[in-house]
């Protein structure tokens, strides 16, 4: 099968999705990326590595935290970067997302960051660049977001030494998340031996336990013994029509409260892609509480995303 | 690729000559610095060796991985592996002694000293080498070192350590000539 991540010589080219990524090439990122942990704790925050590189970010949807994170860690690799909002740029003038590219790969663009509604579109542009222009999927519409699949198991990494004895479990709205593909690829991928989804049946996407996931509609059940809890947002903005009676609804059942979370491991981590809303999917004592990894997620997810954006560059 | 029959040197010998040629060196505000792999390795037996000497409190320390700041990454891209860097010092107003196995061409130790100065301003470095084997590119140069010899360009002179710790040199020739130019 020709996978348009990978170059012939079986090298990391662009980065689409956690899906038929070989274990080494994960392991290859996950480590790389311990060494620029330290990077930001140093007097100067910076390595060379992407001096005279022009890494794009290109928003089609909004984001605070990933193009945020993607703009520090490009520019700590001293690439220069251009962000681009483009819901409120040329495309509302009526240009197509390859003419934008395309004029961006006349400015001497080497990298894109591509964040889009549409499930496909960071493929889409990786099969029209040129040979020496690497895409990043930033996030596209209920498929795929990479980095935050790898940013999440290398904060359990972190906090958990081997992933080979881990019970996890997933929790909320895994119908309209690309951050829960991504986590459940990359974690089964890199051995974690059980991997649980929690949700009521409308937030579910039909044969989700062909990805080798164990399927929970109690939370109480699901939470049993687990030593990593991955809550989910509440994607309000991708629901039409009545999957939930209420939020508050949803938080009784689903929410994530310490009594909930008294049920996993009494060591368990909790994590949140974010943005978090409080009260929803998460209690704000558990979000802000001792087992809560949420911003050293944030932190981490910087250091992820350099070592992605450093491997791309020196040809994988 | 095929081993040669040069008769080498005793790493161990040799990292024993360059405790004593650093003992004069030894003075408060110090620290060492191996650079990946070889350098840490020296930098921790030589750690034993001084710290028995001098009968002082631990020496400061720490390892650089430079491959951040090498000069071929257009061209080849990441090490597979990399370590990080751990520097739990304050370099500001430093001695470092910057310590690596074999020294060439020079890149190595530019890389190495790019990555110090973003920790901080050191008040100087010197390099110390176990074998300076000719061949350098750039105008630096180790201040001390065990043994200078002549190598050819197609020559590899490796340290390796083995699983007890002990340490040996390995010499091997490319037969066909690369223009590659080892760091």
């Amino acid at each position: 099968m020709n996978n348009p991540q990978l170059d012939a010589d079986g090298r990391l080219r662009h980065l689409l999705s956690i899906e038929g990524l070989p274990k080494k090439i994960l392991n290859q990122i996950l480590d790389t990326a311990e060494s620029f942990v330290g990077v930001a704790e140093r007097e100067v925050k910076k390595v060379p590595l992407l001096r005279g590189k022009t890494v794009c970010n290109l928003f089609f949807e909004n984001s605070t935290r990933t193009r945020t994170t993607f703009e520090i860690a490009a520019k700590r690799l001293s690439a220069d970067v251009i962000s681009l909002n483009v819901n409120t740029s040329s495309q509302s003038k009526g240009e197509t997302i390859l003419d934008t590219v395309d004029n961006l790969i006349a400015m001497h663009a080497d990298m894109f960051v591509v964040r889009h509604a549409q499930s496909g579109a960071a493929h889409f542009i990786a099969k029209h660049v040129p040979n020496h222009i690497h895409v990043i999927n930033a996030g596209d519409g209920r498929h795929s977001h990479p980095t935050q699949g790898l940013l999440d198991t290398f904060t359990i990494r972190k906090y958990k030494s081997d992933l080979h004895n881990l019970r996890v479990a997933i929790v909320g709205d895994v119908l309209h998340s690309r951050v829960a593909r991504s986590e459940i690829h990359a974690l089964t991928t890199l051995g974690v031996p059980e991997v649980r989804v929690i949700a009521p049946k409308t937030l579910l996407p039909a044969q989700v336990e062909k990805l080798g996931v164990h399927v929970f509609h109690d939370m109480k059940a699901g939470l049993k013994d687990v030593d990593v809890v991955m809550m989910l947002r509440l994607q309000n903005e991708r629901m039409n029509g009545a999957m939930l009676p209420s939020a508050q609804e949803y938080f009784k059942t689903y929410g994530l409260t310490q009594e909930k979370l008294s049920l996993a491991k009494p060591d368990a981590i909790v994590l949140h892609p974010g943005p978090m809303n409080r009260g929803v999917e998460i209690d704000s004592s558990v979000a802000d509480g001792s087992q809560s990894v949420i911003l050293p997620q944030v932190t981490y997810g910087i250091a992820v995303r350099m070592a992605v954006m450093a491997i791309l560059a020196g040809g994988g | 690729m095929s081993s040669t029959n040069i008769q080498l040197p005793s790493a161990e010998d040799l990292l024993q000559t360059i405790a004593q040629k650093l003992q004069p060196l030894l003075q408060t505000n110090l620290a060492l610095v191996g650079i990946q792999s070889g350098g840490v390795w020296l930098m921790e037996r030589l750690l034993v060796l001084l710290e028995n000497d001098i009968k002082t409190n631990a020496i400061e320390h720490g390892t650089l991985d430079v491959s951040f700041y090498r000069d071929d990454f257009v061209s080849r891209g990441l090490k597979a592996e990399n370590r990080p860097s751990q520097i739990p010092f304050e370099v500001e107003n430093k001695h470092i002694i910057l310590i690596d196995d074999v020294f060439y061409t020079g890149r190595t130790t530019r890389a190495a000293m790019n990555e110090l100065f973003d920790y901080g301003r050191p008040a100087s470095i010197t390099l110390v080498a176990l074998i300076n084997r000719g061949g350098r590119e750039l105008p630096i140069a180790p201040q001390l070192t065990a043994m200078d010899i002549a190598l050819d360009a197609s020559q590899n002179l490796q340290l390796i350590q083995d699983a007890e710790g002990k340490l040996s040199l390995q010499l091997i020739s490319s037969i066909t000539q690369t223009n590659q130019v080892e760091l």
